[in-house]
């Protein structure tokens, strides 16, 4: 909804009355009531998630490393969800990417190279 | 003089500033906590078989406060969307909830769960006396299932000078479940829920033990890392509670009614400031607690 | 990304709450809010100039006394040793001897106090916040109160690191590196507060510096993606914009691992855990009470993965200043600025990926190494290419020597030995012998003491005008400027000897014990050589003193000049001199790059990037086009 032109979201406009709908595009509002049911979803999954994971949590895998995956795949499915509804990143705006895809990359690579340097001693 | 684009987008990027500013200040986060995972990660693969702790956190309090930080983004969320749709009643309320919801999970962390680890103790044993404390560990047993080795019985202390007086010699310990009844095979994964220390009283002499100390961060790689790492998010739930403050307090409605899309982005980026919060204790949340 | 789509100022000032402070009046702002506590870009960019041009010469005083010990070791310093050690305190420098702990705070802090509080303040905060809001057109920062935070949180930090030099035991001695374990029990015991010592109060101040750099970061970048002037596409950006755009980045993602870092030894140090402690350490014979678990080594490299964009970070703001002046000063366009944006950036990508090349003596194996060795040699590709970009420019320009170009063309050479003796370093076989000697001091000296610190130097005569109004004296200028240069190279070069001597660069007593450096170069040993340097260094510090004259003499007394003295091109030279809270009058539209100089059909040899398109522009872009040029 930061598409409109500077006249529809103008940042000054006239006080309004403190709960009204006045001078308010109404496309903005419906545009974002569209979504609360969505968000209410997302909040539901989350929780239940949450529960899935406690009780994965119980079950052994066989291997620890296994167990490690299962938990950190639930764990990086809720945080998507959280970063793709509740922070709008499902469509937001190009530059934003941008700085995020830098920022994953680098994160990464600290993480992977970290874990190189862990596996790969001198003394192997 | 006045700065373009504080409330209404800039044209070719889509974008007011403060959206860009808090996408910034994110990413540098995420490298922040980026850093301590990694840590947490290297420490981890680093330690000995055995010595990185399981099952010593309180499952179904930490799931419930992991509950509470989800259903606090989805009230901020609303918050911000009752404000685009000029619900200021509604906002309001939501608002309300977000700062209790976060109040709530910092006191079940300051006030019950940390303390609750400050109280309790473990004392690693010395590798070569590993065989005398057999009773309490289990090892054998361990061994034959060909799972990691035990090297700390933990519990209450009973003599608790004996923390600072080198006269005492000894450690009474009254053990965790885990070290009372050690070859009981629902050990082998220790419980996930909070099991009080039995009254089974273990005598461990100073001179065999490797390290000893309460629960605190200084008492193993493990909670080192576990109370940094929720001692960080700690302080940033505390943020973000204080910012909701500000934007819930009379200052919130004034702006209101001065510029209400103005407060709805003010909103909106706390809100992305506090579901990143909530995406880091998803985080938090199994790698500590469950794994 | 095209900026000239409909972008447009906001006619609705007049509603602003905020409106009637701003702008026109200047005057009835008391002294403390316009000075101290102001949010005004320009005044926040000459405090963190000011406060880091005193920071870099007392961290330079610093090496100055350390030069006396490594050039007389064990000598009583005359004159001013008694009363030294009087200020520092009884562990200092008793009888004006040096003891060991006091050298190691001197290295340790000398390293911290120019890279942190002196070169980052002045060449990225104080150029960047001054600058580049006027070359892109924009009335201030996006986010003016956090900018004040910024220099808030940068003042703190360093009054903390300054006060550590006079706790009991003195300022961090565990090297600017602070690597662990040394540095997580350094400072402890019976003689050393638990709070109030060196090494702790570093770790302290270094996360208020690193908020202030954060603060900084998202500020300049936020600043530049949102308030380019209409018209100022991205590919019109001034080469200094970019570079301070990378720069901001860098600090951005490569501090917040530092930080956690930090914390982690601040919990080591304060609460005890072991996140850098292994097991099983004894210390002075005595087996720590800790408990263990710990990795040295994971300080390392969360330590060089912001370290070594460091680098960068004190190098790319260097660059860009440079790339303003030569273009200034050869009268004609930077030579391939495209290719200067994309090298900077990729620079910026790849500073990321190459921090182990500080690790190689950790016992990395081969294929870590050989990761790092790899992505170590690509990086310094970009770097040559903006160097080579720079050479080409001079090439058939008539070139202007005033004191900004004579500190730029100083820079090229001084930074490519810098960089080129960088890349034995690079080798892990070749680092195997160079590593920690003399070698890699003079090697990371020249890129930042006789590369950036030039740089800095360059840009201050050059935007000296727009901050006062006036011109630093061009005489005393060259004053400062030849012996400076002359001084650097007698200190710089003869450490590359030493170090390939096999001179350790931590020892205290300068190598005198070292019977190898008794070998001798040129009539000297390795350790004699110490005493031409060091002489260097003293001459040096005289060397700065008739430009701090001139510095303070000029903001009154300086010759007056025009808004645009240097007949530039770019955006700042079009508001008045100085520039007014909110900067431009009217905010200017751009209708060109940042580097028309020279332009065919003009009278004039320069064509402000604000002036709009004439029927000659048209038809000089069109036969450049044809002529393959741009």
């Amino acid at each position: 909804m930061m598409n409109e032109t500077d006249e529809t979201i103008t940042g000054e406009i006239a006080p309004v009355p403190a709960n009204g709908h006045a001078e308010h595009d109404e496309h903005v509002a419906h545009n974002v009531a569209k979504h609360i049911r969505g968000y209410l979803l997302v909040g539901l999954t989350l929780l239940t998630f949450t529960g899935i994971t406690v009780g994965l949590s119980y079950i052994n895998f066989g291997t620890q490393k296994a167990n490690v995956a299962i938990a950190m795949l639930v764990a990086t499915f809720k945080a998507g969800l959280v970063a793709a509804i509740f922070m709008h990143l499902w469509s937001e705006k190009r530059m934003i990417y941008r700085i995020l895809m830098f920022t994953a990359f680098f994160v990464l690579g600290l993480f992977f190279l970290i874990y190189l340097a862990w596996y790969d001693p001198i003394t192997r | 003089m006045e700065i373009p684009y504080t409330v209404t987008a800039r044209p070719d990027t889509g974008l007011w500033n403060a959206k860009v500013g808090i996408w910034l200040f994110l990413a540098s986060e995420v490298m922040l906590f980026g850093g301590l995972f990694s840590a947490y990660v290297f420490l981890r693969l680093d330690a000995d078989p055995g010595a990185w702790p399981h099952g010593l956190l309180n499952v179904p309090v930490g799931t419930m406060n992991t509950a509470i930080l989800i259903a606090s983004s989805v009230t901020v969320v609303m918050a911000w969307a009752s404000l685009k749709m000029r619900k200021f009643r509604a906002y309001w309320w939501y608002m309300l909830v977000t700062i209790l919801c976060g109040v709530i999970f910092l006191a079940v962390k300051l006030v019950y769960e940390w303390p609750q680890k400050f109280d309790h103790f473990g004392a690693f044993i010395k590798k070569d006396k590993l065989e005398k404390y057999e009773k309490y560990l289990g090892n054998h047993h361990l061994a034959e299932k060909g799972l990691a080795p035990r090297t700390e019985v933990s519990g209450h202390l009973h003599n608790k000078e004996a923390l600072h007086d080198e006269s005492v010699k000894e450690y009474e310990i009254a053990m965790d479940p885990v070290n009372a009844d050690p070859t009981n095979p629902a050990m082998d994964r220790p419980h996930f829920l909070y099991v009080p220390p039995t009254d089974k009283i273990a005598t461990i002499e100073k001179e065999d033990v490797e390290y000893a100390n309460m629960f605190l961060p200084k008492h193993s790689a493990y909670f080192a890392s576990y109370f940094t790492i929720t001692g960080l998010h700690g302080a940033h739930v505390l943020g973000g509670v204080i910012v909701f403050t500000y934007l819930w307090l009379p200052v919130g409605t004034k702006l209101y009614k001065r510029n209400p899309e103005h407060l709805a982005n003010r909103v909106e980026v706390a809100g992305l400031f506090w579901h990143f919060v909530d995406l880091v204790w998803i985080f938090v949340f199994p790698l500590f607690y469950l794994l | 990304m095209d900026a000239s789509s409909g972008l447009a100022t906001h006619p609705h000032a007049e509603h602003d709450p905020h409106g009637h402070d701003a702008g026109h009046d200047h005057h009835e702002l008391p002294f403390w809010r316009k000075y101290i506590i102001s949010t005004d870009h320009k005044v926040i960019g000459i405090q963190y100039g000011i406060s880091g041009l005193i920071f870099l010469f007392f961290g330079f005083s610093l090496m100055m006394l350390m030069r006396w010990q490594l050039a007389y070791p064990g000598q009583a310093l005359p004159l001013i040793g008694n009363a030294l050690g009087n200020l520092f305190g009884p562990g200092s420098m008793p009888d004006g001897k040096m003891t060991p702990e006091f050298y190691n705070s001197l290295g340790a802090m000398h390293g911290t106090i120019m890279i942190f509080l002196g070169i980052v303040p002045i060449a990225f905060a104080a150029f960047g916040n001054f600058v580049v809001p006027l070359q892109i057109g924009a009335p201030d920062m996006t986010f003016p109160k956090i900018n004040m935070a910024s220099y808030q949180a940068f003042f703190i930090g360093g009054i903390v690191m300054l006060t550590s030099f006079f706790v009991p035991g003195g300022a961090a001695k565990g090297g600017w590196t602070s690597y662990t374990p040394l540095a997580v029990i350094a400072d402890k015991g019976p003689t050393y507060d638990p709070f109030w010592n060196g090494q702790t109060l570093w770790l302290v101040g270094f996360i208020f510096l690193i908020t202030s750099s954060l603060l900084g970061a998202v500020n300049f970048i936020a600043t530049i993606i949102q308030l380019r002037a209409k018209g100022m596409t991205w590919m019109r950006l001034p080469f200094f914009v970019w570079a301070q755009f990378v720069t901001a980045f860098l600090l951005l993602l490569a501090f917040p691992p530092l930080e956690s870092a930090v914390v982690m030894q601040l919990m080591d140090r304060v609460a005890g855990t072991s996140f850098f402690m292994p097991s099983g350490l004894v210390v002075n014979g005595q087996a720590l009470h800790i408990s263990g678990g710990g990795s040295p080594l994971l300080w390392q490299h969360l330590f060089w993965f912001l370290g070594h964009p460091e680098v960068y970070v004190l190098i790319l703001p260097g660059m860009g200043i440079v790339a303003e002046i030569i273009a200034n000063n050869t009268r004609k366009p930077l030579w391939g600025y495209k290719s200067l944006v994309f090298a900077a950036l990729v620079l910026g990508f790849l500073s990321f990926i190459v921090w182990a090349h500080h690790m190689w003596l950790t016992g990395m194996g081969s294929v870590v190494s050989a990761f790092f060795q790899t992505t170590t040699m690509i990086i310094s590709i970009p770097s040559v290419i903006i160097l080579s970009a720079f050479f080409i420019s001079l090439w058939g320009g008539s070139i202007r020597f005033n004191v900004p170009m004579l500190f730029a063309t100083a820079f090229l050479p001084m930074f490519g030995i810098g960089g080129l003796t960088g890349i034995p370093l690079a080798f892990n076989s070749a680092d195997l012998y160079l590593h920690d000697t003399y070698y890699v001091i003079a090697h990371f000296h020249y890129i930042v003491a006789p590369g950036t610190i030039f740089a800095v130097f360059a840009g201050i005569y050059f935007w000296f005008p727009k901050a006062t109004g006036r011109r630093m004296s061009e005489f005393w200028g060259k004053v400062h400027f030849w012996p400076s240069l002359i001084c650097m190279n007698i200190i710089f070069l003869p450490m590359f000897l030493q170090g390939m001597l096999g001179m350790h660069r931590r020892w205290y007593d300068g190598g005198q014990g070292w019977t190898l450096a008794g070998e001798k170069v040129w009539g000297l040993s390795g350790f004699q050589w110490n005493t031409p340097i060091s002489i260097a260094a003293w001459t040096m510090g005289l060397a700065q003193i008739p430009f701090i004259i001139n510095f303070f003499w000029s903001i009154k007394r300086g010759q007056k000049v025009n808004d645009n003295p240097w007949e530039a091109t770019t955006l700042e030279w079009t508001a008045p001199s100085p520039p007014p809270h909110g900067n431009f009058a009217t905010t200017p539209n751009v209708y060109r790059g940042p580097y028309e100089y020279s332009l065919p059909g003009r009278e004039a040899d320069f064509t402000m990037q604000s002036e709009p398109m004439t029927e000659s522009d048209r038809k000089a872009y069109e036969a450049a086009a044809a002529a393959g040029v741009h």
